[in-house]
């Protein structure tokens, strides 16, 4: 990783390698940004924009139930006689606690307010 | 540059109207998702997120005040849609209103479709001023009469009474569509119109619900080979067979309906040639199309891409005759645009009723105009501070780096969350309609 070797080389690589930064933003800030994205995010795909974003975009509203944590999430609720409550410091991935329950779902809520644009 | 830009060098905006709630903290459901005119300008529809419908009509204009164009008041307001939950798919499916077009007026009455993610609706829109009274067998109140009290007879005739706008679903276009639709547009036939969503295009007839035709489907057999998805798409404005459909690749293509049943071979490709050597991560993101307009005319068509608005002549598929960058800046902060998702926002755009001036939005409540005769552009704001009556907007510029003037914002403290993606312009006179998150501004020509 040219962010690890950084620190390590030798000071003349290191001036031209700035220089080779400060060349490209001049040729293009584009590019420049997509540096500092990849720096931020080593791992993202190797595939510009690409099928992940796609996919993604197309299953927008996609909500999953699973069977099995639904049933702990009522066997939770039976013995503590209340249910588990999120708390944002809780950023833990307990999918027990945090799937939905039928009482969670949003039920079919019709806007029975007025738009504020009529008001 | 006071009063450049927007139909001739010598036009200046004025505020006229601002409809919406003042305060700052926006309920999710009134965050407008789109604006349209009827075909005479008189009716201004907005759909929201709550699936909720607001026609605004505009007021004759008084012998009092010749100087100033009618008002836009309130003239009917409805649910269009409710939110869903598809159980088969665990789909959740939004009341938004993605986008509502007006049918050509044909009688008293005014049609508009309406459609969220997954279906379309026929809306009727009929006035009462008269109601029949003297009824034989009810009262007034419509209470049955007790028929032996009847001794004489009488003809119930029709009284005027106040005004009653209704709207009543008329047709509802459902179950035709898998992925999310982001475009409906009516045929000027007048019979048909197409629903596009993510990967494929339908065509209907206005009266049928129970059938559409698929005309695009543009799916892979594996979804792994998936490259591009369907943004936008819309009928030609008098030729009755041609439609065009943009996408996520910045591509247009345009399809003759009298070629094939299945327009998946386009009859002409619009696409610009990329320099290679600029290619980044963000060149495809920020080349996919948000919104595409045929000009009135018919003989060009607009399309907005993240930066830009270009301008495309039919006859000329190499690249486009004209390009207007709406805010340049911001290529240098793509990558923070990329993290907070902004990237992604999806700006429409629209033309005047000449086709002279194109105006998009942008962030900061900014808009845009451009001038194609003039070649002069304006940036203009939506906000409370300039919405005193009739006071003249005042062109607004945005620093880009070193010494910042004094009226002057740099490119850093632009708001990303004010957001003008959806604008609309009255298809004869100089008066626009600007949605910002919540409200909706009507901006008019000094006369």
């Amino acid at each position: 990783m040219s962010e690890e070797m950084e620190g390590t080389r030798p000071a003349t690589d290191e001036a031209t390698h700035k220089e080779q930064q400060i060349d490209d933003n001049v040729i293009s800030p584009e590019k420049a940004e997509e540096v500092k994205l990849k720096a931020r995010y080593p791992h993202l795909g190797a595939k510009p924009g690409g099928s992940d974003l796609l996919r993604k975009r197309l299953q927008k509203g996609q909500k999953f139930f699973d069977s099995g944590d639904y049933n702990m999430a009522k066997a939770k609720v039976k013995n503590k006689q209340q249910l588990p409550a999120v708390t944002p410091a809780e950023k833990a991935e307990i999918t027990g606690d945090h799937i939905p329950t039928p009482q969670d779902i949003p039920q079919r809520k019709p806007s029975i307010v007025a738009s504020k644009l009529a008001g | 540059m006071a009063g450049a830009g927007g139909g001739g060098n010598d036009v200046q905006w004025c505020f006229s109207q601002v409809k919406g709630a003042i305060d700052d903290d926006v309920a999710e459901a009134d965050i407008i998702s789109t604006v349209e005119f009827n075909h005479s300008g008189e009716l201004l529809a907005t759909g929201d997120k709550g699936g909720r419908v607001v026609i605004f009509q505009q007021e004759l204009e008084s012998k009092n005040q010749p100087q100033c164009r009618g008002e836009y008041n309130v003239y009917s307001t409805f649910q269009s849609h409710e939110p869903e939950f598809d159980y088969l798919k665990s789909l959740e499916i939004e009341e938004k209103i993605n986008k509502i077009r007006w049918l050509p007026q044909k009688n008293a009455a005014q049609f508009l479709l309406s459609t969220n993610d997954k279906t379309i609706k026929l809306w009727k829109i009929s006035e009462r001023d008269k109601r029949p009274e003297g009824y034989n067998l009810k009262e007034e109140d419509g209470r049955y009469r007790d028929p032996t009290t009847v001794t004489t007879l009488r003809v119930p005739v029709f009284q005027p009474m106040d005004l009653m706008v209704e709207a009543s679903p008329r047709r509802v276009f459902a179950n035709a569509h898998t992925y999310h639709i982001n475009s409906i547009s009516v045929n000027s036939d007048c019979e048909t119109y197409l629903s596009a969503d993510d990967l494929r295009i339908n065509l209907w007839n206005l009266e049928i619900t129970d059938r559409s035709f698929n005309i695009v489907d543009i799916k892979p057999a594996n979804m792994e080979e998936l490259t591009e998805v369907i943004t936008a798409a819309e009928f030609h404005p008098n030729q009755c067979n041609t439609f065009v459909y943009s996408s996520s690749k910045g591509t247009i293509r345009l399809c003759d309906m009298r070629a094939s049943a299945l327009c998946d071979q386009h009859s002409k490709l619009f696409e610009e040639p990329e320099d290679p050597s600029n290619r980044s991560f963000f060149s495809e993101i920020i080349s996919s199309i948000s919104d595409v307009k045929f000009s009135h005319s018919g003989r060009y068509m607009m399309t907005r891409d993240y930066l830009s608005v270009k301008i495309w002549d039919l006859n000329m598929e190499s690249r486009p005759v004209e390009t207007y960058q709406v805010h340049e800046y911001l290529r240098s902060k793509l990558c923070s645009l990329y993290e907070n998702d902004c990237i992604f926002d999806k700006f429409e755009c629209c033309w005047n009723g000449n086709d002279s001036v194109v105006m998009t939005g942008s962030y900061n409540n900014f808009f845009r105009m451009f001038d194609r005769g003039y070649r002069q552009d304006v940036t203009l704001e939506a906000s409370r501070e300039s919405s005193k009556p009739r006071s003249v907007l005042k062109p607004r510029k945005v620093c880009t780096g070193g010494k910042r003037k004094k009226d002057e914002i740099s490119v850093d403290s632009l708001d990303f969350n004010k957001k003008i993606l959806h604008t609309a312009w009255h298809p004869q006179d100089n008066i626009i309609a600007v949605a910002t998150t919540n409200n909706l501004y009507i901006f008019q020509d000094k006369l």
